[in-house]
């Protein structure tokens, strides 16, 4: 049996006509991911044993004839930042290493009674904070396709991890671009729910007004499938909400269909050979009856500098609780007190503070903490938070206005190809504009998918497909159509 | 350019330790990340009325019930991740 080209829906198919054993095949990702990790790191902990046990379970299941869902038997990995009860769950972060989660996060959960196989825990930048997975205070992953550049980020170890067969399907997170980004950069299917659409409850919070979690897949069919499993209302996150489930939307037909591509996504600093292969890609939707009108969305070249006031604003807030006093690094810990006695002797609670988050924090995480504090200080609030609230607003109407000639929008996820592990590094603006296509979807908390669109030589291109909220499936239908 | 006395405040703030050697090239970067940010000013958000918080986000209530679903069991694993505890109390530093 050949295991390299299997999806989701494919692997669903193999095990009910018992082509292989879910422990066969939870076998061969555990050996897979053994020998070719060290030269990706896409995943930082495997649980093997546990997913051993998982998968001799559904094989049982299926032996005795049970019914099982789909994604029952199928090996996947999580971004770090997603708690598996358990598991180390470290979000990339020196202040967490050894945090050990204490419960499942409501999407784990899910995936669990689906009994779907955890293999383990994906790499990303520490707290979600950064473009590349370059800011892990564990290392850096690689991108599968060419180990010399990045697999983008922040979810770029589970990017990495799908791209390289490691797993078949990945959950990530989505706070500027986090799914979506490294999705482009590794060739695969990346997905951003409407905000609120999938539940964060054991989400490891970095900018909460933004923040959501999705699938990322080798699919569009299996992202679908993954999202079905993973969305819906949840008492434990008041920001969730219930979306209507894929068979009660309608079938769309291209000939019905407008897209709008916004002209402020198509200017300079966009890498030309992008620009050459999304126009090809939009240009088969035309060719198949789509209707292609060319709108504008004013605010576009507002919506990252208004992120970088919100986002920050929120983390510094979220990561207050990294304080070394009730969990993770601590400068408090009983054998840092033998170490240094007198030094502890006279030390306050105030100082744990400051040692511990100045100790346990890398340098992204520090600069957004400092940022946001900056921003909400007393003095600058009105000039940079509340001005930022008022931008978003302007941008979510730019959205709206748009919605209401077009039914989707297309644009290019990322301005450029993946680019080489350390080339943003020196240059913190840089980085946050390689998100410049991605920020603004979730600034109006809408959904948008990544799909492969083509290559510049080996490299992969994506396409961002955003619809209205709530659209979520139809989004997820209309990438289909790019697949057949 | 923002000076070393005042992301030194911020820091402050923030409760984060910053070493020496840090500290300038920390301000060197946020001061560049500033003026991009910066360029904000340039929209004209006199006429907007209201914010993206006030036109989009409501409160969802419940009643403060305690539940179930938190046992003894999870407080127990709480407490295990505690830096230092005595009689499963966590022990900190002293305040005043």
């Amino acid at each position: 049996m050949n295991f390299e080209d299997l999806t989701i829906e494919k692997a669903h198919q193999s095990l009910l006509k018992k082509e292989f054993s879910a422990l066969e095949l939870t076998k061969f990702f555990l050996e897979r991911v053994e020998k070719e990790n060290p030269k990706i790191f896409a995943f930082l902990k495997i649980d093997e044993k546990s997913a051993i046990t998982q998968a001799k379970k559904i094989d049982e299941k299926i032996l005795t004839g049970q019914k099982i869902s789909y994604l029952a038997g199928i090996p996947c990995g999580i971004k770090d930042n997603i708690l598996v009860e358990g598991l180390e769950c470290t979000a990339g972060s020196k202040i967490l290493k050894n945090y050990i989660a204490p419960y499942d996060a409501t999407v784990v959960k899910k995936l669990k009674e689906e009994g779907a196989i955890i293999l383990g825990k994906t790499n990303l930048d520490e707290f979600a904070m950064g473009s590349s997975t370059e800011y892990s205070f564990f290392g850096p992953t690689k991108n599968p396709i060419d180990l010399k550049r990045t697999p983008g980020g922040s979810s770029g170890g589970s990017a990495a991890a799908v791209a390289a067969n490691f797993c078949l399907f990945a959950l990530g997170s989505d706070t500027g671009g986090s799914i979506r980004q490294p999705a482009a950069f590794c060739g695969i299917v990346g997905f951003k729910p409407t905000y609120g659409a999938v539940s964060r409850f054991g989400l490891i919070a970095f900018a909460s007004s933004l923040d959501q979690i999705g699938p990322m897949t080798k699919t569009v069919r299996d992202c679908e499938i993954v999202f079905e499993a993973i969305k819906g209302k949840d008492e434990m996150d008041s920001t969730s909400i219930e979306i209507p489930s894929s068979s009660h939307s309608t079938t769309l037909s291209l000939k019905d269909i407008k897209i709008g591509v916004p002209k402020e996504y198509f200017i300079k600093g966009i890498d030309p050979e992008v620009e050459k292969v999304v126009k090809k890609a939009i240009k088969k939707y035309e060719e198949n009856g789509a209707k292609i009108e060319e709108i504008s969305l004013p605010h576009t070249e507002y919506a990252l500098p208004c992120y970088y006031i919100l986002a920050p604003a929120e983390a510094s807030s979220n990561l207050a609780r990294y304080d070394g006093i009730k969990y993770g690094y601590s400068k408090n810990s009983k054998l840092k007190t033998q170490n240094s006695k007198v030094k502890s002797q006279n030390s306050k609670v105030l100082d744990v503070y400051f040692e511990s988050r100045g100790e346990g924090f890398g340098p992204e995480v520090k600069r957004r903490i400092m940022l946001g504090t900056f921003t909400l200080s007393a003095g600058y609030f009105e000039a940079y938070y509340l001005r930022a609230q008022k931008v978003r607003l302007l941008i979510k109407k730019d959205f709206e206005e748009a919605f209401k000639k077009v039914d989707f929008i297309f644009t290019p996820t990322t301005p450029t190809p993946p680019f080489l592990l350390g080339e943003k590094l020196k240059d913190p603006v840089l980085m946050y504009l390689s998100d410049i296509f991605t920020v603004p979807v979730n600034l109006a908390g809408l959904p948008a998918i990544s799909i492969p669109c083509g290559k510049i030589g080996n490299l992969p291109v994506g396409l961002q497909i955003v619809g209205p909220a709530f659209s979520d499936f139809r989004v997820i239908q209309i990438a289909k159509f790019y697949e057949t | 350019m923002i000076t070393e006395k005042e992301i030194k405040h911020i820091a402050k703030l923030a409760r984060i330790n910053f070493k020496k050697e840090e500290l300038k090239k920390f301000q060197q970067e946020f001061s560049k990340i500033l003026d991009y940010i910066e360029r904000l000013k340039e929209v004209d958000v006199s006429k907007v009325e209201g914010d993206f918080q006030k036109a989009f986000l409501k409160n969802v209530m419940r009643k403060d019930e305690p539940k179930e679903k938190f046992k003894l069991e999870i407080t127990k694993k709480l407490i295990e991740a505690m830096p230092e505890t005595q009689d499963n109390y966590l022990k900190v530093k002293k305040i005043i």
